[in-house]
């Protein structure tokens, strides 16, 4: 049996990006099949263009439309695509100096082989069936034939599609998603096997004697280590609490509930649970409650296997015997 | 070897809103710099180096935002420092930025920090269940709520004393162009009427999430020199404790208790109270007002709230709190211990418009974050320290 507990995690969210005008005018492009970049103040063209001079550090106004052909600088090949890339089989990260600009964008270059890849070789854009505002547009370079008309134009300024300016892009939305393993201390883990065995199990700091439950690896008082388990009543009483009213986004226990402290006897220190099976207004500081398990089929090695706590109809706490733990 | 003197010579901010969706988040940042420079009468270009501070980065959902940034923030070539310590970050940033110049090792440095909330929701990246755990968890509101029932109940204060403070707050904040929030008509009576969220805490008496950007420029004494109105660095300091220590003061931190007595002890103040003209102290829950003014020393414990029901802490009271709005009115995170750092400088400057306080020569600036873990203080003042 592996010493600690783990468990997997994803945290996830679709992020509103506010571009600025800069990287919205990038974008815009984009969306309307043009590539722009931008001239700094020391004349050269960039993609996608820095929202500020690197050298003045103005904002950057001067847009230039590139040639959506250009050459390769330098690439790196992928054999093996991971989720969320552009290309879902093997291809080139390659830097691309589109012609018009003076240095590279980093994008994907469709190719079977690293053995079609060559540094100067003359790739162009291919766009996306459906266009929305984002780099995702260009769906990846592929190779193109040797520099045509349109490469070697000269770039343009001030000489922009008409809609860029009607109906510019200002977001994108960006998707997150983090996945990982989630991995409980040995302290934990041992207090998490034990309440799958419908046991509260602490620990004793041999330096304060302070009970912690659940145990922390080192007492974060003192920092000794802490090993003396302590087997903790499933009674004690309601420190202090809120009233949940809100709902927000990710929430797992539905609105209004009570979050609240509950001090084990014998522990010195309250940890967070929920109380039930009294109506919200009627829940006190000095409540005394006890653990409601849920059946014990359902168990797990999860603090979860307590339901919730409820009041045990004792007369309530004195404050003197908690205010230390407020 | 002692501190050299520094003072704050540029202050520059956004206008903060719910949703700043014309601006990226280097924009932002921008917005709230290219106001401090030009108050500072100094450009990027003569800036040693750069401080940039921001919450945690779930936020935004951009890991250590500050490498994409480096450029737009004029850092390149530059030291570029990111300094993080949750809630309390902007004043934490404010700190380190002060202390490079403090060292002796800049003579003009420039700090930032910002936020910009709308790109997430804070309230689920504050909330991401843990396995194993209880999942009760319900954002800063219903971390703190728990602990506001307990101040109420250790020092007996009549229910309405958080009332008190969000309708001053909101109604300072109509003062103040910047602020987020211009709730205009707000009363003790519509403050109590407003839904309760997280209770004791009602709809009214919690912060509103912000996208903004605040920024300052330090510099040492001869830099200051040259400024017409320098705010002096009088004191600084940062304190931390352990979340989770059995029998933690949750009301009145042992670290904020500390850190207020350096602080004090640094400006050379023996009774804040009467040698402090104004705070802007870091309340994103109304009840903090009186939390924090006990443990800051500003009253005994257990009397902060009579201070705030007999209008001391008002624009016109003996120790006026937050006449900026404070972070009631304002709440882009990662900025938010910075604004109050920046709205303390701005009052002894006598900078602060229509919230100002007449005749502010010292001022505090307060922050505090995680779960009441990392306080950070600054003493500012219109004359140099004098040691």
């Amino acid at each position: 049996m592996a010493r600690t507990l783990s468990a997997p995690v994803t945290v996830a969210f679709d992020y509103t990006r506010s571009t600025g005008p800069v990287l919205g005018r990038f974008l815009t492009g984009l969306r309307d099949g043009v590539v722009v970049g931008a001239r700094t103040s020391s004349g050269t063209v960039v993609v996608p263009p820095p929202e500020y001079d690197p050298v003045t550090h103005q904002q950057t106004t001067d847009f230039v439309e590139v040639s959506p052909a250009g050459t390769v600088t330098s690439w790196s090949w992928v054999p093996e695509p991971v989720k969320g890339q552009p290309l879902d089989r093997p291809f080139a990260f390659a830097l691309v100096t589109l012609d018009g600009a003076d240095a590279p964008l980093l994008h994907a270059v469709d190719v079977a082989s690293p053995e079609e890849m060559s540094t100067g070789m003359r790739v162009q854009v291919r766009w996306a069936d459906e266009r929305v505002g984002h780099i995702t547009d260009i769906a990846c370079f592929e190779p193109a034939a040797e520099r045509d008309a349109v490469a070697t134009e000269q770039p343009r300024s001030g000489d922009m599609p008409a809609d860029a300016d009607v109906d510019p892009v200002t977001g994108i939305i960006t998707p997150v998603e983090l996945d990982y393993v989630y991995a409980a201390s040995p302290e934990e883990s041992a207090f998490y096997r034990g309440l799958a065995e419908g046991r509260i199990v602490g620990q004793r700091c041999p330096a304060c004697h302070k009970v912690y439950v659940p145990p922390r690896s080192a007492c974060p008082s003192d920092g000794q280590p802490t090993s003396e388990e302590v087997e903790l009543s499933h009674e004690g009483t309601v420190t202090t609490f809120c009233v949940v009213n809100v709902p927000f986004m990710g929430q797992k226990i539905t609105p209004p509930y009570v979050s609240a402290y509950v001090l084990l006897d014998g522990a010195d220190i309250a940890f967070l649970h929920l109380i039930l099976d009294i109506p919200a207004d009627q829940v006190r500081m000095g409540m005394r409650v006890k653990a409601v398990w849920k059946p014990e089929d359902e168990w797990g090695t999860t603090i979860e296997n307590i339901s919730h706590f409820s009041p045990t109809g004792d007369p309530d706490a004195d404050y003197e015997t908690y205010k230390n733990h407020l | 070897m002692a501190k050299q003197p520094a003072a704050v010579i540029g202050i520059g901010q956004t206008h903060h809103r719910a949703k700043r969706e014309d601006v990226s988040m280097a924009g932002l940042c921008r917005e709230a710099m290219d106001r401090a420079l030009e108050d500072a009468g100094l450009t990027l270009d003569e800036i040693d180096a750069i401080v940039v501070g921001k919450a945690p980065d779930l936020f935004e959902g951009v890991m250590m935002p500050e490498l994409f940034l480096a450029e737009a923030l004029g850092a390149a070539g530059k030291p570029l420092l990111r300094v993080h310590t949750a809630g309390s970050v902007g004043g934490s940033t404010a700190i380190v930025a002060s202390s490079l110049v403090q060292a002796g090792v800049h003579k003009k440095v420039l700090t930032v920090a910002y936020e910009k909330q709308s790109e997430s929701n804070a309230m689920w990246a504050l909330s991401v269940p843990i396995p194993f755990n209880m999942p009760v968890h319900a954002g800063a509101g219903g971390y703190f709520a728990p602990h506001v029932r307990s101040y109420i109940r250790r020092s007996g204060a009549p229910n309405h004393i958080g009332a008190i403070v969000a309708a001053k707050d909101r109604n300072n904040a109509l003062k103040n162009p910047y602020a987020h929030l211009h709730n205009k008509g707000t009363t003790v009576e519509s403050v109590m009427a407003s839904q309760m969220l997280w209770d004791p805490i009602r709809y009214d008496e919690t912060c509103p999430s912000s996208d903004g950007a605040c920024a300052l420029v330090i510099a040492s004494e001869d830099v200051a020199a040259s400024s017409p109105n320098p705010a002096w660095i009088h004191g600084t300091v940062m304190r931390s404790e352990a979340t989770s220590g059995a029998e933690r003061d949750q009301v009145n931190p042992q670290a904020s208790r500390d850190a207020a007595a350096v602080l004090w002890k640094q400006a050379g103040i023996t009774n804040p109270i009467d040698e402090i003209d104004m705070a802007e102290i870091y309340v994103p829950f109304s009840w903090f007002e009186p939390m924090w003014l006990e443990s800051l020393g500003f009253a005994e414990p257990g009397e902060g709230w009579k201070l705030t029901e007999s209008g001391a802490t008002a624009l016109d009271g003996r120790i006026p709190v937050n006449c900026s709005g404070g972070v009631l009115s304002s709440n882009p995170i990662g900025a938010s211990g910075m604004l109050r750092f920046g709205e303390a400088a701005l009052q002894v400057r006598g900078q602060a418009g229509e919230h100002q306080v007449d005749g502010a020569r010292r001022a505090l600036g307060h922050a505090y974050g995680g779960g009441s873990q990392f306080f950070a203080m600054w003493v500012v003042g219109s004359e140099k320290p004098s040691s």
